[in-house]
């Protein structure tokens, strides 16, 4: 197992410098992921946050090849990089074993980049994609994304006096990303940075398209001091909001079930953006129901899948 | 002796890819191309070409895809059509600013609505402000051709900018002429393996498309600008190299009867082959016709038009394009292309063929009949229902 003195001994991949806010998830996520990557790989970005910035020129933040190309098309974009290294490869130009990986935000997964996504899914390229998932458009401003969390509130699900923000469930990519017959597909936490750790060497590991979707704690976005991205990631975990869970061979694990589990509230009211549902005590009842129903369906999921 | 097949436009795009060595194709199949990506298919399958195929699930991750292996350092390929054309827009500039010398084949077809599938230029004309070099073909031989000189060009170092060639919808891409083939071993030596300044390369890594402020951005698009001010130089150059290989004379522009002419059409693509006919009968009836085909749109031959114009009494342009709110979109370039000179002569805009209507012998040798007999006009509404 990867300790945290190996990964600090790994060298810095993602680097500082770049001008992220203070708090981010997100580089945080980048960092881990680097580390646990390590030299030999080719990183695909797509537009957001962490794309803007880790590369302003003519500065970057990147100590591996690195390719932004727009905002919808990093799996895409990524297939293309990953089958030219098969081409340069039969022509014995390179003989390493390369990774590859592709990642966005969720407005550039869930939304405008699924389809780009499940294509390159369904081709069987060798590459990982990693979702950063902080549940709304933050780069452009807070919009609502179909990761934005039911109740949220954001600059264009705004809670007002009669809508109280985001009236919708969040879609589930992660299990989108199952129905593509993925070998591996897991979502994680920073909160547990070691699981996620050995998550990235896993999916790496597996010769064909592997999916990893992290919950990325974003204080401008989310509203809550910078100090606490890592206990909200930790929240979000022991309310059961984000389930820490893999998809292995056919298998489902979940990998941290918390004793005991705290209530929702607890994650939700430590942010701005769900403030406004402190006098909507219906509403919080019915984002509780929906999140049990997800764990116990998962339950069933890792009991009948074993 | 030369071995010769008889190919279809769109198969000849396909032997353009396997005599340049394409590493990685990436395409989506829309009529009236499929029939390129289908021989690739096949070839790719069979071992005739050793290429990456990506089936890619739309024409915008089919640029995405090729705009990725070309940063690898593979040398790219794809074909496409019409709305498959705009579809692809974003990426057509991505692979500009990129600096990456993807070439794509494009079937020209008229864009809908109403839908249709037949030829008209308008789907790549739209896209001229991308900077993708742009040459048009007025038979297959120069459709397979014009493949290996595209590689050529586009991967210099000087200009490093995609290429595109662009093909009648079913005038070429589905009428089959006879093709002499290029020896491997001759295209081999012609067209260099590709070997990029900057690529995705672990052990020299680099950060491509990053954010750039208004303190860099405008050097970039100089840099741009400055790839098409010198590619007149490496695509005459390798136009030259070529016929002194492979004995095919290509300008930027052909010439046909223009030496002593008063009266010279100027066109593109088939239509433009066809009107060498239309020039034939003038002459014979004693009118001083000819006949400028422009190959290259992008970059766009002044030089020469000015060169082949300015001597002229009357010039007519045909465009099988529509600029809505402007009128043809070759008029336009050929216009601002003699505004300057000395002589200008008076320039007619002449708007014919749309949607894959047929332009014959006939139509054309009535737009002189039609300057003959009226003042010039920017837009000038041929064989139209009004």
């Amino acid at each position: 197992m990867t300790t945290i003195k190996d990964l600090a001994n790994k060298g810095n991949l993602f680097t500082q410098g770049h001008r992220a806010c203070a708090g981010c998830g997100g580089t945080v996520i980048l960092r881990l992921l680097m580390a646990a990557a390590g030299k030999d790989t080719v990183v695909v970005g797509a537009t957001g946050c962490m794309e803007v910035v880790s590369t302003i020129y003519p500065y970057t933040a990147w100590n591996v090849p690195f390719l932004h190309n727009a905002f919808e098309n990093s799996a895409a974009t990524a297939s293309g990089v990953e089958s030219a290294y098969r081409a340069l490869l039969k022509r014995k130009k390179t003989d390493k074993k390369i990774n590859f990986i592709a990642f966005g935000g969720d407005g550039g997964t869930y939304d405008i980049g699924i389809q780009s996504l499940s294509g390159a899914m369904e081709r069987g390229h060798n590459l990982l994609y990693v979702c950063y998932d902080n549940g709304a458009y933050m780069n452009t401003g807070i919009q609502r994304s179909s990761a934005t969390p039911m109740g949220s509130s954001t600059t264009t699900s705004p809670a007002g006096s009669v809508v109280k923000g985001k009236m919708q469930n969040r879609k589930d990519l992660t299990e989108i990303m199952v129905a593509h017959n993925l070998k591996y597909a897991a979502q994680a936490s920073l909160s547990n940075w070691s699981d996620f750790v050995s998550k990235v060497e896993k999916a790496l590991a597996v010769d064909g398209p592997t999916f990893i979707n992290v919950l990325s704690p974003c204080p401008l976005g989310w509203g809550y001091d910078t100090s606490l991205s890592i206990e909200l990631s930790r929240l979000a975990v022991e309310t059961h909001f984000w389930p820490v869970y893999e998809y292995e061979d056919g298998k489902y694990k979940i990998n941290i079930k918390p004793k005991q589990v705290k209530p929702l509230e607890d994650f939700l009211f430590k942010q701005a953006r769900f403030k406004h549902l402190k006098n909507e005590p219906e509403l919080v009842e019915e984002i509780k129901k929906s999140v049990e129903e997800k764990w116990n369906c998962l339950l069933q999921k890792e009991s009948s899948c074993k | 002796m030369s071995t010769q097949k008889v190919l279809m436009g769109n198969h000849a795009l396909s032997w353009g890819a396997v005599t340049s060595r394409v590493q990685v194709i990436s395409a989506y199949p829309i009529t009236p191309q499929t029939q390129v990506v289908e021989l690739l298919s096949e070839m790719c399958t069979d071992g005739t070409l050793d290429a990456e195929f990506i089936k890619v699930e739309s024409e915008h991750s089919a640029m995405a895809a090729c705009i990725g292996a070309s940063a690898a350092g593979a040398r790219t390929f794809t074909a496409t059509s019409a709305q498959g054309l705009a579809l692809m827009h974003e990426m057509l500039h991505w692979a500009v600013g990129g600096r990456l010398p993807v070439v794509m084949g494009n079937i020209n077809r008229a864009m809908a609505p109403p839908w249709t599938i037949w030829t008209e230029q308008t789907d790549s004309l739209s896209q001229r402000d991308t900077g993708w070099l742009q040459v048009y073909a007025s038979s297959n031989q120069e459709v397979y051709d014009s493949v290996l000189m595209a590689y050529k060009i586009a991967e210099n170092r000087k200009v490093s900018l995609p290429m595109m060639i662009v093909l009648d919808a079913f005038f070429l891409s589905h009428t089959s002429e006879n093709v002499i083939m290029i020896d491997q071993n001759k295209a081999d030596a012609y067209l260099p393996k590709y070997d990029p300044e900057f690529k995705l390369d672990v052990k020299n890594p680099h950060t491509f498309g990053g954010l750039t402020t208004p303190d860099w951005y405008m050097e970039l698009r100089y840099n741009i600008q400055k790839g098409m001010d010198d590619s007149y130089q490496v695509i005459r150059d390798a136009q030259s190299e070529f016929k002194s290989v492979f004995g095919r004379d290509y300008g930027m522009v052909e010439e046909y009867k223009c030496e002593d002419a008063d009266v010279i059409l100027v066109g593109m693509a088939t239509a433009a082959s066809t009107g060498k006919e239309s020039i034939d009968i003038l002459r014979n009836k004693g009118v001083k016709a000819g006949l400028l085909r422009i190959r290259y749109f992008r970059p766009f031959p002044f030089e020469d038009v000015r060169r082949v114009l300015k001597n002229a009494k009357q010039i007519l342009v045909l465009d099988r394009n529509l600029s809505p709110g402007l009128g043809g979109i070759t008029f336009q370039e050929v216009k601002s292309a003699m505004y300057n000179e000395k002589n200008k002569p008076p320039i007619y805009g002449f708007i014919m063929g749309l949607g894959g209507r047929d332009i014959t012998v006939e139509s054309i040798t009535n737009l002189f009949e039609h300057a003959k007999k009226n003042d010039p006009q920017d837009i000038i509404w041929m064989e139209v229902k009004k």
